[in-house]
């Protein structure tokens, strides 16, 4: 009697497990952590600012970035080595994955959420996949000149109408895509400017900017009137001045718009630029502890956190974007690679590579509220990124 | 008073080998870094200089170095561009960072492959 009360007990205890393993739950707060050096992912929960999961085998991750399904549940990670991975974050583990180049840095996801692109150094293109199986759907080779050199594709985004932008470094041009039928794109070309080596779509879905390396200035595309063609913006922003050399490429991706002004990396100069998105002049300059490499703003745009190279790379910087000041530097921790707010910017996680954690900050006190461990943390990717244009 | 003059001669002497062995191992020959900064050169080439080039060195916005993607090209001009950079590329020079002597010492590193490679 006592035995079968105790098996009973047993399996009810072994029942109300299972079921709590397949506890249904949403992914609004979950996100990844890339480890680069390990070629894994953890998987976190921003409401718990714990981890949850862990992915392995995923690649040579250093440069990895990785877009969102749209419902949230599926992170595509483009890897360094040319591998492609659906990661389930519910299950953690991976769906699918594809080895689809040699060498590349990154991709985005179609406005329907039915097309992945990725951006490839080796061979130079771009390819469109499934979303749902990884099938390749199309393969678009980024040649130029006369002799069929391919270039380098950098800045890959999405924009409204079913379309991708992105640019080709050694080309000079911004390619845009119509991915309506993704078996047969239709591609227009629009020269640039010298080095573009990112780019960007504004939060609403109608600017496309691509930052130019080898002059001063940005290449701006008006999405919904592309046949104007490109126009050039902060020209000569580096003019008279010395030009130190740059110690890593800024991101332009997480641009940051309060208001009617954009707060933008300065390649090679310790500042921020800002400008105004209505006329797209130069509006001020905000003096900074270094080579900004990320400048995001705050989901309400309130506050603009910014994160440098080499050297200064063990600090963070937050402006006002009211009076465009700087109004706290901390130190999270040493080689900070970058930063992530949760979808309503309570909160911001901060990777802090040679300390091997990630710092989560209180947005409001600017004081550190927890910190989790990581591998060689790089980027942080939030499933809200799912419902943003351009991410 | 000869002896004098002979023992100037030689201290003078002296102070010039010295002189020449302090400039020749500044310009000519590699010195090998302590065991320290060692490690910190080889971080900057996977970290820093892997932002660019890949973490394994396989390739980015810059090119591979792995060692047989150095082949045929001289030391020298291999020191040159780390300390000076690359006109015309976005390749930085790092010569506030790292001194002539350690950046021949990291160009011998990536001859023979980064440690713990792939």
């Amino acid at each position: 009697m006592i035995v079968e009360r105790a098996c009973i007990a047993g399996a009810l205890i072994l029942a109300a497990m299972a079921s709590a393993h397949a506890q249904l739950r949403g992914t609004g707060d979950l996100g990844i952590v890339i480890e680069r050096a390990t070629g894994s992912v953890r998987i976190v929960d921003t409401s718990a600012r714990a981890q949850i999961g862990r992915v392995q085998n995923l690649g040579d991750l250093s440069h990895a970035s990785a877009v969102y399904s749209r419902d949230g549940r599926y992170a595509y990670v483009f890897g360094r080595d040319g591998g492609l991975s659906k990661v389930d974050l519910l299950q953690a583990r991976i769906e699918h994955r594809i080895m689809q180049a040699g060498n590349s840095i990154g991709g985005a996801i179609s406005q329907d959420g039915r097309i992945v692109a990725a951006q490839n150094y080796t061979p130079g293109g771009v390819k469109l996949f499934s979303a749902a199986t990884l099938e390749l759907l199309a393969d678009i080779p980024a040649t130029y000149g006369d002799s069929g050199q391919r270039a380098k594709v950098v800045g890959l985004a999405d924009a409204p109408g079913q379309r991708f932008v992105f640019s080709l470094f050694e080309a000079g041009e911004i390619w845009l895509l119509d991915a309506s039928d993704p078996r047969q794109p239709r591609i227009e070309k629009f020269p640039a400017g010298l080095q573009p080596y990112d780019g960007l779509v504004t939060p609403d879905g109608r600017w496309y900017v691509a930052g130019l390396y080898g002059e001063d200035g940005f290449a701006l595309l008006d999405l919904w009137h592309p046949g104007n063609g490109v126009r050039r913006i902060l020209q000569g922003y580096r003019q008279g001045e010395e030009k130190l050399p740059v110690y890593k490429m800024p991101h332009l991706r997480g641009w940051a718009v309060a208001g009617r002004r954009a707060f933008v990396p300065a390649i090679g100069r310790h500042e921020v630029l800002m400008l105004d998105t209505e006329t797209w002049e130069a509006g001020g300059r905000i003096a900074v502890a270094g080579q900004p490499v990320f400048v995001v703003a705050r989901p309400d745009a309130r506050q603009v956190w910014v994160s440098f190279a080499f050297p200064d790379n063990g600090k963070v910087q937050v402006i006002d974007t009211e009076t465009a000041e700087v109004i706290r530097t901390l130190e999270p921790g040493r080689a900070v690679l970058h930063m992530e707010f949760t979808p309503r910017g309570e909160a911001v996680w901060i990777s802090a590579r040679d300390d091997d954690r990630v710092m989560v900050y209180d947005t409001a006190t600017l004081e550190p509220v927890a910190q989790i461990a990581a591998d060689k943390p790089s980027g942080i990717f939030f499933s809200a990124r799912a419902a943003r244009i351009g991410f | 008073m000869r002896r004098r003059h002979m023992n100037k001669w030689i201290l003078e002497f002296g102070l010039a080998m010295l002189i020449w062995a302090a400039t020749a191992s500044a310009s000519d020959t590699i010195e090998i870094p302590g065991a320290g900064r060692q490690q910190e050169l080889i971080d900057l080439l996977r970290q820093d200089c892997g932002a660019c080039h890949g973490l394994y060195l396989t390739g980015g916005l810059g090119p591979a170095l792995r060692p047989q993607d150095l082949r045929g090209k001289p030391d020298e001009s291999l020191s040159e561009v780390i300390l000076r950079g690359r006109p015309g590329t976005p390749m930085p020079g790092w010569q506030a960072f790292i001194t002539r002597s350690e950046a021949g010492w990291m160009v011998n590193t990536l001859r023979k492959g980064l440690p713990d490679d792939r």
